[in-house]
């Protein structure tokens, strides 16, 4: 092995999958072995046979859906708003320096704490939970939307201007294609944040979701349960994270050149 | 050259402002750029040419004096001074027909037509299978031959030049430079074009004017008496070598001058003040 010396694609695969059976190896030990009580961990057959009923028997799928809109709904909403925002703060400095100071602070309030307040106003309803995560996602996404666009190649933007660019062409054929690419990746960053606030916004006044499930089954000490619900929550999160990168791969080839 | 005076700079001044007080980076500088020339700034590094061309280009705003195209004032950038810069700014989420297209397209021109542009230009700077090309994938005398294409299809009155071949190395550049003058040949696009480079300076300009150590001013102002079609074998002939020598000394003596000033400037400079301070 050197420094930086990149990795052959058959190879990275493997390593890849090789930790998750090391993974699965160690937590099979651990449980089969009788090391740890069932009390406490689960073992992996078991697991998957309470998520079989769970999905089959328990309507589990309900409580998955019901999850998967409140992310996107939520995030959606954030996005909408965040987008121009964000380019308005990037591109006018004056925007800039009348939002920044407040979206900073913001973006450090931790959108859990906000729950009991959130259910005061908006009840226990969807409105509450979409309200956590678009608090959890919309500050972080207005900041970084405004740095990519303001880091914009300022030789590019005088290109342009020579070029005969209006203010207006500016934002819309340089501004905002240039920074595309890195806002996408954005989006898919923060998308994952999202997912983190919306298990803590069920776990409290709930009655359906995959943080509700969770919850219910701590009364029961199902751990089996529990681990499936985790689980589901990071295969949830792995496949709309490649399914962003295959989308964004497809839409800037050019962000790919030379990297 | 009979033809008219269509930039006229007068009096050009330029200071910046740091923390460490303030720097006169261009003075009073006074040139006419008759329609049709081709004018070389030569000068030591840091002595305002780029200033005085992004000036010329409305990108930076002169701290005195007046500059117009045509009997206008300059007042920021526009489409009728092309700019060819040092570092590659060809847009690169654009094809290479894109980013010739791009100022045509700003102008609203039918798509048709601005395809039709775009293909003589690429043509003549020969990129024509290169059009569906991104930036990333030229190399780099590649994309500099598309932002030529880019600043010629716009059909500007001038075309400003800050050291566009400086990045190249040295073969590149002299086919560059061929390249350039063939088109200029055959367009007269009025140019102004900076560079430190004293052959290319002599080759490609009808005019040579060099400017000294900061703050710059215009110091010397040539002629350059070879005839056109210019074929680079042209750079041994007498005429070429006599001018070339004038030119060596007169941009030598400023490099020396402007090593001195910085040399006086550094806190290295033994300090003579610090003694007569003490009683």
């Amino acid at each position: 092995m050197k420094p930086l010396q990149p990795v052959a694609p058959g190879a990275r695969v493997v390593l890849g999958v090789a930790f998750f059976v090391v993974f699965v190896g160690a937590w099979s030990f651990a449980t089969f072995g009788g090391f740890v009580s069932k009390t406490f961990l689960a073992d992996p057959l078991t697991m998957l046979r309470s998520g079989w009923t769970l999905l089959t028997q328990m309507g589990f799928m309900a409580d998955i859906g019901m999850t998967v809109w409140r992310v996107l709904g939520g995030f959606v909403i954030a996005a909408l708003i965040a987008l121009p925002l964000g380019v308005a703060m990037g591109a006018y400095k004056p925007v800039e320096a009348f939002f920044e100071p407040f979206v900073s602070f913001a973006r450090y309030l931790p959108a859990s704490a906000f729950i009991p307040l959130l259910i005061l106003w908006a009840g226990i309803g969807e409105a509450q939970k979409l309200a956590v995560i678009f608090i959890g996602s919309f500050f972080n996404l207005v900041l970084m939307i405004a740095v990519t666009v303001g880091n914009t190649r300022r030789d590019l933007v005088e290109a342009a201007y020579t070029l005969g660019v209006t203010d207006r062409g500016l934002i819309r054929r340089v501004l905002i294609p240039g920074a595309a690419p890195e806002i996408a990746e954005t989006l898919r960053m923060v998308l994952g944040w999202a997912w983190t606030y919306v298990i803590v916004a069920e776990l409290i006044g709930a009655s359906s979701g995959i943080g509700h499930m969770i919850t219910d089954s701590q009364a029961l000490l199902a751990t089996d349960q529990i681990i499936f619900g985790i689980i589901v929550i990071g295969l949830i999160g792995l496949a709309s994270d490649l399914l962003f990168k295959a989308v964004n791969r497809r839409l800037f080839p050019w962000a790919q050149l030379g990297r | 050259m009979t033809a008219s005076t269509i930039l006229r700079i007068r009096g050009v001044a330029k200071r910046f402002r740091s923390n460490l007080g303030e720097t006169l980076a261009l003075q009073a500088t006074d040139l006419d750029v008759a329609e049709n020339d081709f004018i070389t700034i030569l000068g030591p590094s840091g002595c305002g040419k780029s200033t005085l061309l992004r000036i010329v280009a409305g990108l930076e705003v002169q701290s005195a004096g007046d500059v117009q195209l045509d009997g206008r004032r300059i007042v920021g950038p526009g489409a009728d001074r092309g700019m060819v810069f040092q570092s590659y700014t060809l847009f690169p989420w654009l094809t290479v027909r894109e980013n010739v297209c791009f100022g045509l397209r700003e102008r609203r021109l039918p798509r048709a037509e601005q395809l039709e542009v775009a293909e003589g230009y690429l043509a003549k700077v020969g990129l024509q299978g290169f059009a569906d090309h991104y930036p990333k994938q030229l190399s780099g005398g590649m994309q500099q031959r598309t932002a030529l294409a880019r600043a010629l299809a716009n059909k500007p009155r001038m075309l400003l030049m800050d050291e566009p071949f400086g990045a190249l190395d040295h073969q590149t550049r002299e086919l560059m430079q061929e390249l350039l003058l063939g088109i200029w040949e055959a367009e007269r696009t009025t140019v102004l074009f900076v560079t430190h480079d004293i052959d290319e300076a002599v080759f490609m300009g009808s005019r040579v004017v060099v400017m000294s150590a900061r703050p710059g001013r215009i110091k010397v102002d040539r002629p350059v008496a070879l005839p056109h079609p210019r074929h680079y074998s042209m750079k041994t002939t007498p005429v070429f070598s006599a001018l070339k020598a004038e030119l060596t000394e007169a941009v030598r003596a400023e490099v020396l001058a402007a090593q001195q000033q910085s040399q006086a400037g550094s806190p290295l400079a033994p300090a003579g003040a610090a003694t007569e301070a003490s009683p």
